[in-house]
C-alpha cells in the first residue's frame, strides 16, 4: 500500500428518504477516488442511490468502555418514556 | 433546461420519492420549505418559555423532573429543525435574525401565558397533542431531512402529551378547586389550540402549492378535524367540558361538528398583539445576547488550541 493512502469510512443511502448508513471502509488516495472505489466495492448490486465518504481520521467517536459515565446522566429518567404514564384504558392510545 | 428539471422534480414527488439536499429544486420550493421548517423550529424554541416558567414552581419534585425533561426535548427539536433548514443553504444566524426582526413567525399559541399549574397540563395535552397531529402527517413530507426529523421528533413527543393529560387527570380527580383549575385551563387553551392548525383551507395562502409539492400532506382543516375528534373522548374521560356549545357528533359526516374560531383574535396574535408576543421575543433576544460571551469564548479557546498545536 502506498504511503499516501488514507482510510475512508463509507456510508450508503439505500433509498431516497432514508438516512445514509455506515457500511464499511476502504483505502484511497483522496475523496474522489474513495467515492469510485466505494461504488465498485459496496454497490455492485445497486445497494444504494447515494454514497458518502469521510476520512476516518475526521471522525471523533465516544468509547464504549466509557459508557457508564458517559450516559450516566440519562439512565435514571424513566419519565422520558410514554409508558411511564398510566392512563385510563379508553384514552390509552394517546 | 429548468423546465425539464421541474418535470423531473415533480415526477419524483408524484412518485412519493423524497427530495434530498443536493437535488435540483425550484427556488419557490426551497423558500417555502425554509419558511415552514424555520417557523416550526422557532415554535419549538419559543415554546420552551411558557413551560420553562413553571419548572421552579412545579408542585412536586417528580413533576419538576418531568417538565425539565420535556422542555429539554423541545430545545432538541428546535435543533433538529434548524439543522434541516440549514441543508437548504441558509445559516443559523439568518434564521435567528429573521425571528428577532419579526420576519419569521412561530406558532401563535405560545403568545398565551401559562398562569396556573393546570396550564402546564393543558399545554401538554392540547398543544403537544395538536403538534403531534401535525407532525405525524409531516413524517410523509416530501423533503427528506424534514421528514426524517419529524420521525425522530414524533418518537420523542410520545411522552409530552401523556404527561400533560396525566396532570389534567390528576387535577380533575382532585378537590373541587383543582377540578375547577383544570377546567379553567381547558377553557383558555382550547380555542388557541384549534388556531394552531392555521386558517381555513379556503383562506390559506400557501396551502394549494404546499399540497402539490407534498410539503404538507393534509390540509389545515383536515388536521384540525382530526384533533377535535380525538380530544372529545379524552375530555369526557376525565369529566371536563370542551368550551364549545356547538360541538356535536355528526352521524352523517362521521366527525364532530364544532363552532367557529374567533379569527379576529387569531389575526391579532399573528400580527404581534397577543398577550405575550413582545415578552417572548424580548426574552429570546436577551437570552441570545446574554449567551454571546459563551460563543465568543468557545471560538477564542479553539483558536488557542489551534495555535498550541501549530507551535508544538
Ligand atoms: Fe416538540
Ligand atoms: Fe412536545
Amino acid at each position: 500500500m502506498s504511503e499516501a493512502m488514507k482510510l475512508f469510512e463509507v456510508f450508503i443511502r439505500s433509498k431516497r428518504g432514508l438516512d445514509h448508513k455506515h457500511v464499511g471502509s476502504l483505502h484511497a488516495e483522496d475523496a474522489a477516488q474513495a467515492l469510485e472505489y466505494a461504488r465498485d466495492v459496496y454497490t455492485r448490486r445497486s445497494e444504494g442511490v447515494s454514497i458518502w465518504v469521510v476520512e476516518s481520521s475526521m471522525i471523533t467517536a465516544s468509547q464504549e468502555d466509557d459508557c457508564e459515565s458517559f450516559y450516566d446522566p440519562l439512565d435514571d429518567k424513566p419519565y422520558r418514556h410514554a409508558t411511564h404514564y398510566q392512563l385510563p384504558e379508553a384514552v390509552n392510545n394517546m | 433546461m429548468s423546465e425539464q428539471h421541474e418535470q423531473i422534480f415533480q415526477n419524483r414527488i408524484d412518485a412519493e420519492e423524497k427530495i434530498e439536499p443536493k437535488d435540483w429544486m425550484p427556488e419557490a420550493y426551497r423558500r417555502n420549505l425554509i419558511r415552514q421548517i424555520s417557523q416550526h423550529a422557532h415554535s419549538e424554541v419559543i415554546g420552551m418559555q411558557p413551560e420553562g416558567n413553571w419548572i421552579t414552581r412545579a408542585p412536586t419534585l417528580h413533576r419538576k423532573a418531568i417538565l425539565l425533561a420535556k422542555v429539554q426535548d423541545e430545545g432538541g427539536h428546535g435543533l433538529y429543525l434548524y439543522s434541516a433548514a440549514e441543508t437548504l443553504g441558509i445559516s443559523r444566524e439568518e434564521l435567528i435574525d429573521a425571528l428577532h426582526e419579526g420576519r419569521a413567525k412561530y406558532a401563535s399559541i405560545f403568545n398565551y401565558p401559562a398562569i396556573t399549574w393546570a396550564d402546564i397540563g393543558a399545554i401538554g395535552w392540547l398543544v403537544d397533542g395538536a403538534a403531534i397531529v401535525n407532525q405525524v402527517s409531516l413524517q410523509r413530507t416530501s423533503y427528506g431531512p424534514y421528514a426524517r426529523g419529524m420521525v425522530r421528533i414524533c418518537k420523542e413527543e410520545s411522552f409530552h402529551q401523556r404527561q400533560g393529560y396525566h396532570i389534567m387527570m390528576t387535577l380533575a380527580r382532585g378537590s373541587a378547586d383543582q377540578k375547577h383549575m383544570a377546567q379553567d385551563a381547558l377553557n383558555r387553551f382550547w380555542w388557541p389550540a384549534l388556531m394552531m392548525f392555521g386558517p381555513h383551507d379556503s383562506e390559506s395562502a400557501h396551502s394549494a402549492q404546499s399540497m402539490k409539492w407534498k410539503v404538507k400532506r393534509q390540509t389545515n382543516d383536515e388536521l384540525r378535524q382530526k384533533f377535535v375528534d380525538q380530544s372529545v373522548a379524552q375530555a369526557e374521560e376525565i369529566g371536563l367540558t370542551i368550551p364549545d356549545p356547538d360541538l356535536i357528533w355528526n352521524e352523517k359526516r362521521g366527525h364532530y361538528d364544532f363552532g367557529e374560531i374567533d379569527w379576529d383574535e387569531f389575526a391579532q396574535v399573528i400580527a404581534g398583539n397577543g398577550p405575550c408576543n413582545r415578552q417572548r421575543l424580548t426574552h429570546h433576544r436577551r437570552a441570545h445576547e446574554d449567551g454571546a460571551w459563551v460563543r465568543e469564548a468557545m471560538v477564542s479557546y479553539q483558536k488557542k488550541v489551534q495555535q498550541r498545536r501549530e507551535a508544538a
